[in-house]
């Protein structure tokens, strides 16, 4: 993958913005790239940074309060320095975005069909009807029953995954070569986010588009995404392959994700392995490596910030930001039973 | 603790076979209205639809279903936050299907609700302190005794007493799901009904949220129900675990039988939805991910209620409601075409006393023919076809 020329180039991108108590850096740095038909998975907790990352690319972080540093190249556009006319011509065209809240993300006093018949039609010179058929086409490829009557349906009418696919018929209205999805599960039922999930990948192959989706629903990873990328407060913390990250993690924090998940397939702990305290804040986060309060392995060095560098050699796209070496971590992230969890489990504070 | 309750039997736990609250038959049925002057009913939501649940003292039941499949309703209804339509509810051996406020309300003590939401739950303008003791000082505890009993509440849910001054907005997610367990907590009730309580949350706090309430079950001697979507976190809390589509019970297990051997076709679906945490893992598994969604609880499907969406339907399941039909180790599912059972296990299956009265004559077993008040348009048809299709 990394011999095709990326589509998407992020480089050291850093937003923040002035609040009332002080400057909140929301993203620190953050770099990576997105290759065609790539479907990237951007990982962490609320506050983590990643849906700020993403929402930056499309222009929707600015405000006066907001500041950015580093680039983020499409083509041969800095989608941070674009002006608004720029980006009007990239968003929805070039890059789509779906949101995580389907209920809120449609407008309710317009039908869903004429929504999007107005985004084909701010980009693209076609009449009504073309634009109308067009989109027929695009709600029955999602997966809506009779769309062509469900497009004359108001977004009240329809259920929450059923307007989650107008959202992702919608952002495919243009061809975009990048679809950036936001949570675009977490609101739905689990049997409808397996088929919204399937769709998505259908439609990565059949149409060549790149995704970027944003969880922290680890189960949804392993999923759909090729490559993932782990945040924590603001940075990141790991990034590599699917089978890298959750077969070889680097990261204490990664092994935190991993461990906390509840596994059906297997037999049940007599407690949930959990990771101790909370994110910290960003406004004042801790000195050196974000994860050094909460995590078990911490030592001298970590007050230092851990370079975000490759460590092994048969891996050079495999990241992480820690500073024990990797046959530390390798025996330092085992639990027991070959699983893998932040060692010395502890409990919730006393 | 004061039971304070007038005729609250807190000598044994409830009626004889160990259940602290019961439903029976339980219907919920919403109105839906129309007319601008004069409002009348034009049809009905069918949100729980004849549901028999037994909570055991000590015990943890979870619910599980799709949005829109009447679990909420159903916990609301138990603690009679909502009124039943019909069946009844009985608490300790007492009925309070149709108790008024006013005897509900020594009863209130007991019976404790943690709301899924821990942003809107908890009221902003109110110091925890405040939200904490209100109820206390609502049931009589003497004003003085109140803060210390707070302090003390707060550590047990794993804050600090410190906290006892501070609003709402100054907490994480998880720490406000703390506090309004905490004032859950703060009645010494025996039923906690946790709706929702970690769905809001990120997985990492989902599991600390999950450990204090396993810890306080076993300290306290508390019986939940906890209902969820995410079938992950109710395994781990529930000892048994109740399956729910459209207003009815599908199956009802021990929490671990539930997982390895799922006899509807409704649980395998929901079990095969969930993306397993490993990459090597999900790209081995055939998945045949379950096509469409729930239809209106206003009209629905007659005979099985999943039978639009079951990959195994055929005639029977379009027009007789299966009966819940009791198998081995406390496993009951409502199928005519039940998985994972021999037929050895089908024909030793017996009707369960919990089956809807409106279900139709039992499937395998040709032993119990239409035991209950059944009004089957075709039960002769349906046995046929059962046992025909009984693999």
């Amino acid at each position: 993958m990394s011999s095709t020329r990326p589509l998407l180039s992020v480089k050291d991108l850093s937003v923040s913005f002035a609040t009332e108590d002080g400057t909140v850096r929301a993203v620190d740095g953050v770099s990576y790239t997105l290759a065609p038909r790539e479907i990237l998975a951007i990982v962490g907790e609320s506050g983590s940074g990643k849906s700020v990352t993403v929402m930056s690319l499309m222009g929707l972080t600015r405000g006066v309060n907001a500041r950015f540093g580093g680039s983020a190249v499409f083509g041969s556009t800095d989608l941070l320095t674009a002006t608004e006319e720029q980006l009007e011509r990239v968003r929805g065209n070039d890059i789509a975005m779906i949101f995580q809240d389907p209920m809120t993300s449609l407008d309710p006093v317009y039908k869903i069909g004429d929504q999007i018949v107005e985004q084909i039609r701010a980009h693209e010179n076609v009449s009504k009807a073309v634009a109308r058929d067009r989109t027929i086409a695009l709600l029955d490829e999602v997966g809506i029953p009779r769309a062509r009557e469900r497009v004359d349906s108001y977004p009240h009418e329809l259920s929450g995954g059923m307007r989650q696919r107008v959202m992702i018929a919608m952002a495919l209205s243009c061809n975009p070569s990048i679809l950036i999805a936001d949570e675009p599960t977490t609101a739905l039922d689990v049997t409808i986010q397996a088929q919204i999930l399937e769709r998505i990948k259908q439609l990565r192959d059949a149409t060549d588009t790149a995704v970027i989706i944003v969880t922290h629903d680890l189960g949804v990873v392993a999923d759909i995404a090729d490559r993932i990328v782990v945040m924590y407060a603001g940075r990141i913390v790991e990034q590599g392959t699917v089978d890298e990250i959750f077969y070889d993690p680097q990261h204490p924090y990664t092994w935190g994700l991993l461990g906390s998940i509840t596994r059906l397939d297997r037999e049940r702990p007599r407690r949930l392995p959990s990771i101790p305290g909370a994110p910290p804040s960003l406004l004042d986060p801790p000195k050196g490596c974000h994860f050094r309060p909460r995590c078990p392995h911490e030592f001298a060095k970590c007050t230092d910030v851990p370079p975000l560098e490759a460590h092994i050699g048969e891996a050079p796209g495999h990241l992480d930001r820690c500073w024990l070496s990797t046959e530390e971590k390798r025996v330092r992230r085992e639990v027991g039973d070959g699983q893998i969890g932040l060692a010395r489990p502890q409990e919730a504070p006393a | 603790m004061s039971t304070g309750a007038a005729g609250a039997s807190a000598t044994e736990s409830g009626d004889s076979n160990g259940a602290l609250l019961t439903v029976d038959h339980l219907k919920l049925y919403f109105p839906v209205k129309s007319g601008v002057v004069f409002r009348h009913e034009i049809a009905r939501v069918h949100a729980v639809d004849d549901v028999t649940l037994r909570l055991r003292t000590g015990q943890t039941l979870g619910l599980v279903g799709e949005s829109g499949c009447g679990k909420t309703t159903l916990a609301r209804c138990l603690v009679r936050l909502l009124d039943p339509t019909d069946g009844s509810i009985t608490f300790e051996g007492r009925d309070i299907t149709h108790a008024s406020t006013r005897e509900m309300r020594p009863l209130r003590s007991e019976m404790q609700i943690v709301f899924q939401d821990p942003y809107a739950s908890l009221n902003p303008r109110k110091r925890v302190g405040q939200i904490i003791g209100t109820p206390m000082a609502l049931h009589g505890t003497p004003k003085d005794e109140i803060p210390k009993r707070v302090r003390e509440l707060l550590a047990r849910v794993g804050l600090s007493p410190e906290h006892i001054n501070r609003f709402p907005h100054e907490f994480s997610g998880g720490q406000r799901q703390r506090v309004g367990i905490a004032r859950a907590l703060a009645l010494n009730p025996r039923l906690i009904v946790l709706d929702e309580p970690v769905s809001a949350l990120d997985v990492s706090i989902q599991a600390q949220i999950v450990n204090l309430l396993d810890d306080l079950q076993d300290d306290l001697g508390l019986t939940y129900l906890f209902v969820a979507h995410d079938l992950g976190v109710v395994r781990h809390i529930s000892d048994s675990i109740a399956v729910m589509y459209l207003g009815k019970v599908m199956e009802l297990a021990p929490a671990d039988d539930l997982y390895s051997k799922p006899i509807h076709p409704y649980t395998s679906a929901l079990l095969g939805a969930i993306p397993i945490p490993d990459p090597e893992l999900n790209r081995r598994r055939a998945r045949t991910p379950l096509e469409g969604e729930p239809p209106s609880a206003i009209d629905p499907p007659a005979g099985c209620r999943f039978h639009p969406r079951c990959p195994h339907a055929t005639d029977v399941c379009r027009t007789v409601e299966p009966p819940l039909m009791w198998y081995a180790d406390g496993h009951s599912a409502a199928c005519h075409h039940p998985q994972n059972v021999t037929p050895g296990e089908i024909a030793e299956a017996t009707r369960s006393e919990m089956s809807p009265l409106s279900a139709g004559s039992s499937n395998g077993s040709a032993e119990a023919p239409a035991s209950g008040p059944a009004e089957a348009p075709a039960s002769g048809a349906a046995d046929g076809a059962a046992t025909e299709s009984a693999e």
